[in-house]
């Protein structure tokens, strides 16, 4: 089992996807029942990863490696360590609550709609597995399809412009990673990561290819001023289009930068760690601003997102700066495991404020904040969810939101007072813009006859929730079982990218 | 002296036997007359068959066989370029049929055309001295030019023809005069010692290359030589552009290989130099005028021309590997157009071309296996994986790199972010749309079963590319 079991949650989705693409819209109660059965299957199958993970060395395990194109030394090689792993189950964790919230909320050609997100789960697996910087790219490309389909089909009034520029501009991003890449191949002789990685780069070269893959990692996390795609995606995608595109593909820019940008090019990293502190700083401080004033509850999230992906690429680059300060590595690690943990966090919780985003809009077709208000005197289950997640959102001890920023702000003072002071910033604006969203849209009295007349959660709608809500709880309470599958990783990556390649 | 055995021509097997196959079709076709219809396309069908199986059997005679003292090359590449020719022209044929009969122009003409244009293509792969060359060019285009012309009635079809014919004149004129100053500085006409001979030339020598550059880059569609291009695709039949914009692409691959890298091998620098700035020009010209377009035989004509762009970087990298890269383009590229444009012929019905981009709103709705097939096929001329397009660029990037063109390498990027701009606007119109009223397209089964398989090649190749990028690489040594 353990020999594929990586190719079977790449391929499995996929191949269920083609076949509910295949049954097509005549029974859409096995269509539907078909795609959870998938994504349940591939949930199970991930656990293994987890348990069978070894978390004594920094070695990519469950690997497998078969030929792919002989002619570049290209294979096709998966393995995960303590970086991936968890994205994985994380993906294939926030599939399960996106097919369950489409359950009969989808009346638009619903095969279709289960088979992209199927699809998109294997092919995001696929991304995380890869460990063959061509297969990599392979996978991060072709992730692009469904997304754009999920977007263009059953997206909002504006959708055509929004999946259009979420396409145009990632695509920029990832033909220079691209370029890149070809260029350390013609270099390397192959296309391995850990090849890329040991690869000898002159400071001029690290420069080149840092700024390539800035373009196409910047652009996927997203990193002021290349963020603008984002909340016009997030607004007009649907309900699991947006959890998906919050949940996971935004982390793949972060993956992207521990993954290729500190280990490949080291010490351009240290050159422009400050350029990359600044425009994170800018995202959390400014970008949380932005948030307070939004009126639609989807851009509002979307923004939080932005100034919480701060927060990854503050933890990634800050590791310089705290060797420069201090001469020492104690924080590093710190800072990575900070960004690492706030990956999966702000994975579920903004996740988790998608869907309950999904849940109103379903139930009254408006994401205008202006349009609810006291929802909790109607909806008093969904508030306490609602209250929950955005607690979470703000960084309150005890749930997953806390560990992560937490170990990031204290890993920055040791970089620097401002820093973490600006970093810190983020606990007051947060909490600002995330509470006003609650009093205003569900607590206070009932402000119109259409919010009166709202339905509390049915049972489909309080199992996803409650599962998410198990599980930010969860990593907030004991976040060690996550810390400890990541530390020997991260203490890899340290070295990997504190060692000059000059 | 030539010395003629009937044993020494079984390397120019698929030339003879298309000839008498031409001739056969011919005068079969005059006496079935108007009232057995389906004779000539079955007939035409079975002779391509034949000449595969015929190639197959006697072709692969030799790493390098020549014939009629070098006038005529056969090698792996050639024999190899014959197959794809023989099948690319059956699947346009399969494509074509419904089309040409609800036009009403279902005549032996076109077949019989197709035949020459295919035997012009054949003399051109197999081209060993300069006058072969010039013999499989202009019997090619002389049969092209007939085709646009073919559908009497349509005026548009005459204009798109004189153009073209006016045009191509001018390019074969530069063509030999090109030869023949290439002729004077060397005082010969065979490819093979054609090299050799340059390499002592004189700075002559550029003005010839000038010439027969140009010639070349008209022939393929390259910018500034591109004007015949989107008017030629969008006047003639359906069925012409699908044959145009296909088979003869691997032609002009074997006009520029033969000609450029083999003929001119001892002049690469200055050649190489030459069709970069045009590499540049047609880049960007193809994708971005592609943009604006509101007819979509027009828009792939940009996308034709766009892709020329890529294939010239190909030779512009001036290495066996280069011209590999480009030769694995030219038949990525010949794929994805044949069905491009068999969506087109099978959307449409009678009275109604769908050639317009605005006849493919809603198309997902309306006939979702020809809306599925186009936005394979768009997301692969876009060059996004899992489709074949990602390497047949990644290939041209892959030889730019290795031979230290970074400039180049940018700007291909860079346009094909512009390019992915147009195939997303057709994925947009069929799948974000709403429908609009139209007529059904073809039913026709077993075509679609054809542009089904050509579709899902164009993802198969694309998760598994190793073994044809192996085959182009093992063509060009």
């Amino acid at each position: 089992m353990h020999c594929c079991l990586l190719s079977i949650l790449i391929w499995m989705p996929i191949a269920a996807g083609a076949l509910i693409l295949l049954l097509g819209d005549a029974r859409p109660a096995v269509t539907r029942w078909l795609a959870l059965i998938a994504a349940l299957a591939a949930l199970v199958l991930s656990l293994p990863l987890w348990s069978g993970f070894d978390v004594t060395g920094a070695a990519m395990q469950f690997p497998e490696k078969l030929p792919w194109i002989p002619r570049f030394s290209a294979w096709y090689a998966l393995g995960v360590d303590g970086i991936s792993m968890p994205l994985i189950v994380l993906t294939t964790f926030m599939t399960v609550p996106v097919v369950i919230a489409a359950w009969t909320v989808i009346e638009k050609r619903p095969a279709q709609y289960y088979a992209a997100f199927l699809i998109m789960e294997g092919l995001m697996v696929g991304v995380f597995s890869a460990t063959d910087a061509l297969l990599f790219y392979f996978f991060w490309e072709a992730m692009l399809i469904p997304m754009f389909l999920i977007i263009g089909v059953w997206g909002g009034p504006r959708r055509v412009y929004a999946t259009l520029k979420f396409f145009l501009y990632t695509f920029l991003g990832s033909v220079f990673m691209l370029v890149a890449l070809i260029y350390m191949y013609v270099k390397a002789g192959d296309y391995a990561i850990a090849s890329f990685q040991a690869l000898p780069l002159s400071l001029a070269e690290q420069r080149w290819i840092f700024a390539a893959f800035f373009l196409a990692f910047a652009v996927k996390v997203p990193m002021w001023p290349v963020h603008t795609w984002l909340p016009d995606a997030h607004v007009e995608a649907p309900t699991g289009g947006s959890v998906i595109l919050a949940a996971i593909m935004l982390k793949m820019g972060g993956y992207g930068f521990l993954r290729f940008s500190l280990p490949i090019t080291p010490d351009a990293s240290r050159e422009l760690d400050l350029v990359m502190i600044a425009l994170s700083l800018i995202a959390v401080v400014y970008i949380g601003l932005v948030a307070l004033m939004q009126q639609d509850m989807k851009k509002l999230i979307a923004y939080s997102s932005i100034a919480h992906m701060g927060f990854v690429t503050l933890g990634a680059f800050v590791i310089y700066a705290i060797v420069a300060a201090t001469g020492s590595r104690v924080g590093a690690g710190m800072a990575l495991d900070g960004a690492m943990v706030q990956m999966i966090s702000h994975g579920l919780i903004s996740g988790s404020l998608f869907l309950c985003v999904g849940v109103l809009y379903d139930r009254l077709h408006s994401r205008q904040i202006a349009d609810y208000g006291g929802v909790v005197n109607v909806m008093p289950v969904f508030a306490v969810f609602m209250v929950l997640f955005a607690l979470a959102n703000t960084g309150l001890p005890g749930t997953s939101g806390f560990v992560g920023e937490f170990l990031v702000i204290i890993a920055t003072f040791r970089a620097s007072f401002w820093y973490a002071f600006f970093a810190a910033v983020t606990l007051v604006t947060g909490a600002a813009y995330t509470l006003w969203l609650v009093k205003r849209v569900v607590f206070g009295p009932v402000t119109s006859p259409r919010v009166a007349a709202l339905k509390d959660l049915n049972p489909r709608e309080f199992v996803v929730l409650g599962m998410l809500a198990v599980l930010v709880i969860g990593v907030g309470v004991w976040p060690a079982p996550l810390l400890r599958v990541m530390q020997p990783t991260i203490r890899h990556l340290v070295t990997l990218a504190l060692a000059s390649k000059l | 002296m030539i010395t003629l055995s009937l044993q020494s021509l079984v390397p120019a097997i698929a030339e003879i036997w298309l000839v008498v196959a031409v001739c056969l079709i011919l005068l079969a076709d005059s006496f079935a007359g108007a009232r057995r219809r389906s004779l000539t396309p079955t007939l035409t069908l079975l002779a391509l068959a034949v000449g595969a199986a015929l190639t197959v059997r006697y072709g692969f005679t030799g790493a390098h066989v020549t014939l009629f003292d070098g006038m005529y090359v056969s090698d792996r590449l050639a024999v190899v370029l014959k197959l794809a020719g023989f099948l690319i022209v059956a699947v346009v044929l399969l494509y074509s049929r419904g089309y040409l009969e609800r036009r009403g122009i279902l005549r032996g003409e076109y077949y019989v055309l197709a035949l020459t244009a295919l035997l012009g293509i054949f003399v051109l792969i197999s081209a060993g001295n300069l006058l072969t060359v010039y013999l499989g060019v202009e019997l090619l285009a002389l049969s092209v030019y007939a085709m646009v012309a073919f559908d009497r009635e349509s005026g548009v079809a005459a204009e798109s023809a004189m153009k073209y014919f006016v045009l191509g004149a001018i390019a074969s004129g530069t063509l030999l005069y090109g030869m023949s100053l290439l002729y004077g500085l060397t005082g010969t006409l065979d490819l093979g010692l054609l090299a050799q001979r340059l390499e002592t030339a004189g700075p002559g020598v550029i003005l010839a290359l000038a010439f027969v550059v140009a010639a070349v880059a008209f022939k393929l569609g390259a910018v500034p030589f591109h004007m015949w291009l989107p008017d030629v695709y969008e006047g003639a039949p359906t069925s012409v552009t699908l044959f145009i914009g296909t088979v003869p692409k691997i032609a002009y691959f074997a006009l520029a290989f033969r000609l450029l890298a083999e003929g001119l091998a001892g002049t690469t620098a200055q050649w190489t130099q030459m069709l970069a700035p045009l590499a540049v020009l047609t880049l960007v010209v193809g994708n971005c005028v592609a943009i604006v377009q509101s007819n979509l035989k027009r828009m792939l004509a940009y996308s034709t021309i766009a892709n020329v762009g890529f294939i010239l970087l190909g030779f512009v990298a001036g290495t066996p590997a280069g011209y590999a890269a480009a030769l694995y383009y030219v038949l990525v590229y010949v794929l994805t157009s044949l069905g491009s444009f068999g969506v087109i012929l099978l959307a449409g019905s009678r009275g109604f071309e769908a050639d317009r981009m605005d006849d493919y709103r809603g198309l997902s709705r309306r006939d979702p296996l020809l809306a599925g097939a186009m936005m394979m096929l768009m997301f692969s001329t876009a060059g996004v994986p899992p489709f074949v397009g990602f390497w047949a660029k990644l290939r041209i990037f892959q030889v730019l790199w290795e031979t230290h063109h970074l400039w180049l390498v940018l700007i291909a990027a860079a346009t094909s972010v512009v390019g992915a701009y147009y195939t997303l606007r057709v994925i947009k119109l069929m799948y974000f749309d709403e429908p609009v009223e139209a007529p059904a397209g073809e039913p026709a089964p077993g075509v679609r079963l054809v542009l089904g398989v050509n579709a899902a090649l164009v993802l198969a190749l694309g998760l598994i590319p190793g073994p044809l990028l192996d085959l182009c690489a093992r063509l060009i040594h």
